[in-house]
């Protein structure tokens, strides 16, 4: 057996190496496009990062927890304790890398001039910083020092609509858990930049426990977001933290929480596949045409093989061995030549200008190409299925050629 | 005990609108042993007898006894399998597996039968002593001759140690001395091992090898003679 698969083997490799142009040429064919699958995943992956990290931020976080009834009524009458207990363990335990516990309640916020409905978070500013949710610029004053600080800092979209600015008196009001009305004047201490100029329009940062007081909400939060800095793997740990928050809690990951950043997670994923699906099949054209060209030049060959006695099967294995050494030696050159264009690209790719739209998007003005070993095995395993289902025809059109047949073709 | 036996073989072709008649009710046995030509001009039938006993092609009627094998009551794999293990065959031309060397070219059918490599090695390198190709066996047979490469194909046929050896016109494509030289060769093997060689010729200088000359014509065996065999001249 080992035998008979040597000798289909020496003949496959070799028989690869006979028309070394027509060689190269399809391994340099199959190299580019194993290159472009890659190198266009890498930066879709960039993209998708890129936006996901985004709106991530705004979100804050992988997973929230809450009170089961908080998400149909986001009320201070729906908050929570801090987490204790089961939980608080598991909130320190990897994979877990932050967590922060917020107030964030519905209210309004009122100027000299004019007043508008925004969502209210009061933030303890370091747990906030370790979870990345923190606005990135602040373009006047400073933000919050820590949970009790008295400031507030709103965006600069929402200063400009409420014609008031830095050091000014705001009035901000809410429900208590009575249905009163909770308010408190606040001075503005920072003003923030966000990418979004929605974002700059709805959110207005105070300290947590400044907050609590104003609402009569004791030591009580409305949510506690929870990060591990790798979206992707959200699936795999936060179950852990369901059943550590008891029955009494909800606890989603993000992909229920924000289903269309979700769903634009799994268009990307399948748009992938797609993309490599359709490069491979142009390729593979161009495989046929190498197999057929190379049966076609050995009819007398394998008529000769078949004449003394080979069967069928070692001369479709002998075909077929051909195609995946060739697919393969694409592989290896397409996936060499995609990691050291991605790593060459690791400082990023300026779009700035194109990406004017983008930043509507939640994209920046740099595309950072991101390399994955899934994208690699994915491309490999379009490529090696592919490959040996578009090489099957002419290969077995070869091993049913006519022995007689074959040795009398001119 | 008869290596070969045919019985009422047929064959006819379609070309077009034309039916050739390839066998035609052809009976014919051959001994083990034996030294035997089928001569006749072109279209006579002869290589299509010799390919109906190799299992190559298949008769519309009739049947055919080779050893213990009885041809038209096996399948297509079990026909190859038995041209593996049991037969020898030497073409008049494109013989030879271009990528292999002479000596793998030789050990090609004992490698698909899935001989280990020391036996194949040894029995290789023999073979291709005993056809005079020592020192040639890692040559391509784009770098031999054309009689070289014919005895590389005997020595692949006989390899295997078969009981026969089938010869499709091995002479067709080599100068007087080479296809003397591999005549030769044949009446040695015959001679000294007892393996059956059926030859198709229409070389007369083939013809004086053989002890048993069978003449076809239109398919049918006209024909069928033994005689004192004799050389050629060189």
């Amino acid at each position: 057996m080992r035998a008979s698969a040597g000798i289909v083997a020496t003949l496959a490799w070799r028989n690869l190496w006979r028309n070394r142009r027509r060689t190269f040429i399809m391994l340099l064919a199959i190299a580019i496009g194993v290159w472009a699958m890659i190198f266009m995943s890498a930066l879709m992956r960039g993209m998708t990062d890129e936006m996901v990290a985004n709106g991530l931020r705004n979100l804050p976080g992988e997973v929230q927890v809450h009170h089961l009834r908080y998400r149909a009524d986001p009320s201070v009458v729906n908050s929570m304790p801090l987490p204790a207990g089961e939980l608080a363990r598991e909130l320190e335990r990897p994979p877990v890398r932050a967590w922060s516990a917020r107030v964030r309640v519905p209210a309004v916020i009122a100027s000299e001039r004019d007043s508008r409905g925004v969502t209210l978070l009061g933030v303890d500013p370091r747990a906030e910083q370790a979870l990345g949710s923190l606005p990135q610029t602040i373009i006047a004053g400073r933000f919050l020092r820590d949970e009790d600080d008295r400031g507030l800092v709103i965006g600069a979209k929402l200063a400009q609509r409420l014609e008031t600015g830095l050091g000014k008196r705001v009035v901000v009001m809410s429900q208590d858990p009575d249905n009163n009305i909770a308010d408190r004047g606040m001075r503005i201490v920072g003003i923030y930049r966000a990418r979004l100029q929605g974002t700059e329009d709805q959110f207005v940062y105070a300290g947590r426990s400044p907050m609590q007081e104003m609402l009569g909400i004791g030591p009580l939060v409305s949510e506690v977001a929870v990060t591990a800095h790798d979206y992707r793997s959200v699936a795999n740990w936060y179950p852990r933290l369901a059943t550590a928050a008891g029955e009494d809690l909800e606890v989603m990951p993000w992909t229920e929480l924000d289903t269309f950043l979700a769903s634009y997670l799994s268009v990307q994923d399948g748009f992938a596949l797609i993309f490599m699906v359709v490069v491979f099949l142009v390729l593979s054209f161009g495989l046929v045409n190498t197999l057929a060209m190379a049966v076609f030049e050995r009819v007398r060959e394998i008529g000769l093989m078949q004449a003394l006695g080979m069967p069928p099967v070692m001369i479709l294995g002998q075909l077929l061995l051909e195609s995946l050494y060739l697919l393969v030696l694409g592989l290896l050159l397409g996936n060499l030549l995609a990691l050291v264009s991605i790593k060459s690209l690791e400082d990023g790719i300026d779009i700035s200008g194109v990406a004017q739209g983008m930043e509507m998007m939640g994209m920046g003005t740099t595309l950072y190409p991101v390399l994955a070993l899934q994208d690699m095995a994915m491309s490999t395993a379009v490529v090696i299925v592919l490959g040996l289902l578009a090489s099957l025809l002419p290969a077995w059109r070869a091993a049913q050629l006519d022995p007689i047949r074959a040795l009398n073709t001119n | 005990m008869s290596a070969i036996s045919c019985r009422n073989l047929c064959k006819t072709f379609r070309q077009g609108e034309e039916v050739i008649i390839g066998l035609d009710h052809v009976n014919l046995d051959i001994k083990e042993a034996s030294f035997v030509c089928l001569s006749g001009p072109s279209g006579s039938g002869k290589t299509t007898l010799l390919n109906a006993m190799g299992g190559l092609d298949t008769p519309d009627e009739g049947e055919i006894t080779v050893g213990a094998y009885r041809l038209e009551r096996m399948s297509k794999g079990e026909l190859a399998d038995m041209r593996l293990r049991s037969i020898g065959f030497v073409f008049q031309a494109y013989n030879l597996i271009p990528v292999l060397s002479a000596q793998e070219n030789v050990e090609f059918v004992m490698q698909v039968q899935g001989l280990p490599a020391a036996e194949r090695h040894s029995r290789a390198q023999q073979v291709l002593a005993e056809v005079g190709l020592t020192g040639l066996e890692t040559r391509l047979p784009g770098d031999m001759s054309g009689g070289q490469q014919q005895r590389v194909a005997v020595a692949r046929a006989i390899a295997n140690q078969p009981a026969l050896v089938l010869a499709d016109e091995p002479t067709a494509n080599l100068d007087t001395r080479a296809a003397a030289r591999l005549m030769d060769l044949f009446v040695t093997l015959n001679r000294e091992r007892g393996i059956t060689f059926v030859i198709a010729t229409h070389d007369v200088r083939v013809m004086g090898y053989a002890r048993r000359l069978v003449s076809m014509r239109d398919g049918l065996i006209v024909a069928d003679e033994q005689q004192e065999p004799h050389t050629m001249e060189v």
